[in-house]
């Protein structure tokens, strides 16, 4: 019989490098000055790095989150892995660049947070950090997530029907439609202090859905990914997550939610009402004006050589929608 | 201009091909390693935007540069700074095609009815490959003895560059969502560098 491998060096939670102490040493590194050559080379994710800050700022603690694992609407399809959906997000409030968000988001106060659902309803109420995880059953939901740039990833999600949340307002029989808006905190959000940086768009960022399609089970109210608390780029506490239109309707640290009876004003539409109308469904059959939207690449792993570039598919896939959009000319409400 | 220094620097032999013996090292490294980090996922959550940056961001960054060349030459005291025109020249030509290579490899992954579409169809990328063919031109007809055979006709064909360089940017702005962003950056010093040497532009008629 063999005898059990014991190794000769005995470590122990103490003797691991505190995060704290890591980052020091890091910033010790940079300072000495290789920190530009070595940006310029093994960057995060560019080697242009001319206009990047190199601060060092706190990781994102996640946190563990309560679910019911597995749902019929969760996708079988391999994950994007938790950096790439952590690195790679569009959040204009923290730039225009990709990389933006993951280097800047972590100036966001997500706790405390307050949202509150108004408008057109019997029983307006708001909801405190604390409530956002524990008044609704928790949920995980693989999703696909189709970006208008024509690019996705599917990525597991975790969170409540958004329908939960507006059934408990009670709907007024009057309300048609369900408008969101992002949180508006310039000092936090440096895309806000300066038009350059957050692209020149109206803020706060806004975004709406007509009422039926809010309350289609798919629609999600996500808290967490991969089973832990939302990460701020990603938009914590609390976003909108629609899967089958495209990723600028899922609308990302939401403070408000209301309930009317006219079509909301949607931010995109309003920057370019031509490239994005307000239904933005996953469509390979309309093109976005300056690209097809018949294919995407699906970021999931692996460096250039994967082929990953697949058929984009109608509703990205949820062919369960189709029947909210009957007699409806999608090339028109587009 | 006053002359920042008296007294006109000369650049020997050696010191010339040590200098662009530097150029290729650092251009042709610069690219490999970058291709390499794509190859083995380490350029961040999506790779082939991350290459398609570089290579297009660096290939206007080289185009700029290029264009500062005679106007350094003449300004500083080093009239052999001409001597690296052609080869960084070259190199813009090198890096978009890089560019372009990568779209075609790696982001359309070889789909060649959407390659030839995309190309007809989307003004920005129209307008990048006219660029593109610009600079084909301009690198093919570079040897000196194409150049002598050319004439006066190769000024011609070389003052391309120009609206290469225009073209670029507008590929540039319009492959971006919003118009304030950082091409904007890039305008500015374009028309900086531009102003340099207006009297390019200025019609003059030489005496016959």
């Amino acid at each position: 019989m063999s005898k059990r491998f014991t190794p000769s060096v005995k470590l122990t939670d103490n003797d691991v490098t505190d995060e704290r102490i890591y980052r020091q040493r890091r910033r010790i590194i940079k300072s000495l000055g290789f920190a530009g050559a070595g940006s310029l080379l093994a960057g995060k994710a560019s080697a242009i790095g001319w206009f990047d800050s190199d601060d060092d700022k706190p990781a994102f603690n996640a946190q563990p989150l309560d679910f019911v694992p597995g749902s019929d609407y969760s996708t079988s399809e391999k994950k994007t892995p938790y950096d790439k959906v952590t690195g790679f997000n569009n959040f204009y409030e923290f730039g225009t660049g990709k990389e933006d968000p993951a280097e800047y988001a972590s100036a966001l106060t997500t706790n405390p947070w307050s949202l509150s659902v108004d408008g057109m309803v019997e029983k307006p109420f708001t909801l405190d950090h604390d409530a956002l995880t524990s008044r609704f059953t928790m949920h995980e939901r693989i999703y696909r997530m189709r970006c208008v740039e024509a690019w996705s990833m599917v990525i597991p999600w975790v969170g409540f029907e958004l329908g939960e949340l507006i059934k408990q307002a009670r709907p007024l029989s009057g309300a048609r439609y369900v408008a969101f808006e992002t949180l508006e905190r310039p000092d936090e959000m440096r895309g806000q202090r300066s038009r350059f940086t957050g692209g020149g768009i109206d803020y706060p960022y806004v975004e709406g859905l007509r009422l039926d399609e809010a309350m289609h089970p798919l629609t999600l109210m996500a808290v967490g990914l991969y089973g832990k608390t939302l990460p701020p780029q990603n938009g914590a506490p609390i976003r909108l997550v629609v899967p089958w239109k495209y990723g600028f309707k899922s609308i990302k640290s939401v403070v408000r939610i209301t309930l009317t009876d006219k079509e909301p004003p949607t931010t995109w539409n309003r920057l370019a009402a031509n490239e994005y109308g307000f239904y933005a469904n996953v469509n390979p059959q309309v093109d976005h004006p300056r690209w097809s939207q018949a294919s995407e690449r699906r970021i999931a792993g692996g460096g250039l050589l994967s082929r990953n570039r697949i058929d984009t598919q109608l509703f990205n896939g949820y062919s369960e929608v189709a029947s909210l959009y009957d007699g409806m000319d999608l090339r028109k409400f587009f | 201009m006053k002359r920042l220094l008296s007294r006109p620097a000369r650049l020997t032999r050696p010191q010339i091909l040590v200098g662009k013996s530097l150029v290729h090292l650092l251009l042709l490294g610069l690219l490999a390693f970058q291709f390499q980090l794509g190859l083995s996922d380490q350029l961040g959550a999506d790779p082939v935007q991350a290459l398609l940056n570089f290579t297009g961001l660096n290939a206007i960054h080289l185009l700029l540069i290029t264009l500062l060349v005679s106007p350094a030459a003449k300004h500083l005291p080093c009239a052999d700074l001409m001597k690296y025109r052609r080869l960084l020249g070259l190199y813009v030509f090198v890096y978009a095609l890089a560019h372009l290579t990568t779209y075609i490899l790696f982001e359309l992954q070889l789909n060649w009815p959407l390659i030839g579409s995309e190309i007809i169809k989307r003004p920005y990328i129209t307008v990048g490959f006219a660029a593109l063919l610009i600079l084909a031109a301009l690198s093919v007809t570079s040897p000196n003895s194409i150049r002598r055979r050319m004439g006066r006709r190769w000024q011609k064909l070389h003052n391309l560059i120009y609206l290469c360089a225009g073209l670029a940017l507008l590929h540039y702005s319009w492959s971006q969502k919003v118009l304030l962003a950082e091409p904007l950056i890039y305008w500015a010093i374009a028309i900086v560098i531009l102003l340099l040497r207006k009297d390019k532009f200025r019609p003059h008629r030489r005496p016959r």
